[in-house]
């Protein structure tokens, strides 16, 4: 059996086995277990509808610079300063929409992946780089939104930062292991 | 910081736009990016529905000591101002669970709800405290163990063995995590340092501890 198939069947498994468990688990404890699902689940509406000022501001700003040529501009005004540093031009328009847009990101690595291959250094380094990272954006806009902070101190820095150490040792890594 | 960001993404995109000719581009993008925002949040109703619903069960029936059992050193480690048993820690330990174990959008549902359970440990509702710094900057860094989504994207792509990235991958999370948790330290103590006293004030937090803890 090889290491996929062995990792998609724990994907598969992870989630419908959790609920399970915990529902068995919860059952013989005496629980009751619709009425507890329900008194937890109200709490889901609030929550998602409190949300939609912060994701309407942050996604606006995100729509607007990424397609508006923007972020091609800064990419490619950047593009010698970060090959030095040993970034592949190839894969800098991931290495900048990573922390932006999520679904963006995704796209940019499916298509390193169609033209150089996903066996090649670069769809290898994509793939490193999507995995390694998170939407540091949407990740504030969302956590902090939801309970409505807005002053956010210093959780921007950190994760900007995050993203470029992922994205660094990526490059770093793949080179080492798979050059 | 996050007003300058986005004052600025606006601002650069409205002049580049208008440099290049495309003015026109402008507003219709405006609409349809706020149309998602909203559609993102109607989505999120069911999944924050659904999970929280579980979430309550797994915390009730005492399920969620086996569920984080693995993970409780890292987090009282990293988060040594919650109390224990609090239900922000029992929150944070799913949202983490679920973030290693690559479950996807179960993340977020229990992410927002440790959020809500850190607000009320906090004496200043607007701003974020230190230890809702700490937590974002674990999840912006991704803690993941398998990245499902990556390497279903590998295997539709046509690679040989999809999963051999994860290896890279762990290594590069390591980094990105080590990176986020050392810096937000340093941010941290810099800032108590800048005003000193002033703004995160530890003896109202304390206080407000020991009546919720």
């Amino acid at each position: 059996m090889s290491p996929f198939s062995i990792l998609n069947i724990i994907s598969i498994w992870v989630v419908p086995s959790l609920i399970l468990l915990a529902l068995i688990f919860a059952y013989f404890r005496g629980v009751k277990v619709f009425e507890t699902f329900v008194e937890g689940a109200k709490e889901g509406f609030g929550m998602s509808v409190r949300l939609i000022p912060f994701l309407v501001g942050m996604m606006v700003a995100i729509g607007l610079f990424r397609d508006s040529g923007a972020m091609e501009l800064i990419t490619r005004v950047l593009a010698p300063l970060i090959r030095l540093i040993g970034i592949p031009t190839e894969v800098l328009p991931l290495a900048f929409m990573r922390p932006i847009s999520g679904s963006s990101a995704l796209a940019i690595t499916a298509e390193i992946m169609n033209t150089f291959g996903a066996d090649s250094l670069l769809g290898r380094m994509a793939a490193t780089m999507q995995g390694s990272t998170d939407t540091t954006l949407f990740v504030l806009t969302v956590y902090f939104g939801a309970v409505g902070i807005k002053r956010t101190r210093y959780t921007l820095a950190v994760g900007l930062l995050a993203d470029l150490a992922g994205i660094l040792a990526a490059v770093f890594i793949c080179n080492l292991v798979f050059k | 910081m996050v007003n300058i960001l986005w004052a600025g993404m606006i601002a650069a995109a409205i002049i580049i736009a208008g440099i290049n000719g495309k003015m026109e581009v402008i507003t219709p993008i405006i609409f349809a990016s706020a149309e998602k925002a909203v559609s993102i949040a109607l989505s999120l109703i069911s999944v924050m529905a659904f999970w929280l619903g579980i979430m309550k069960i797994i915390e009730k029936s005492g399920f969620i000591h086996i569920v984080i059992f693995f993970l409780k050193p890292l987090a009282y480690w990293l988060f040594p101002g919650i109390p224990r048993n609090h239900r922000a820690m029992n929150a944070m330990l799913m949202n983490m669970s679920a973030n290693l174990l690559g479950m996807g959008n179960a993340a977020t549902p229990f992410g927002i709800k440790a959020m809500e359970e850190l607000q009320t440990l906090n004496s200043r509702p607007d701003t974020a405290t230190d230890d809702m710094c700490t937590f974002l900057a674990i999840n912006t860094a991704s803690l993941t163990l398998i990245p499902t989504t990556v390497v279903a994207l590998r295997a539709a792509t046509g690679a040989l063995n999809p999963a051999d990235i994860i290896g890279t991958t762990i290594i590069a999370t390591f980094c990105s995590t080590s990176v986020a948790v050392l810096s937000d330290r340093v941010f941290r103590h810099y800032n108590r340092w800048k005003n000193k006293g002033t703004v995160p004030d530890p003896k109202k937090k304390k206080e407000i501890k020991k009546i919720r803890g």
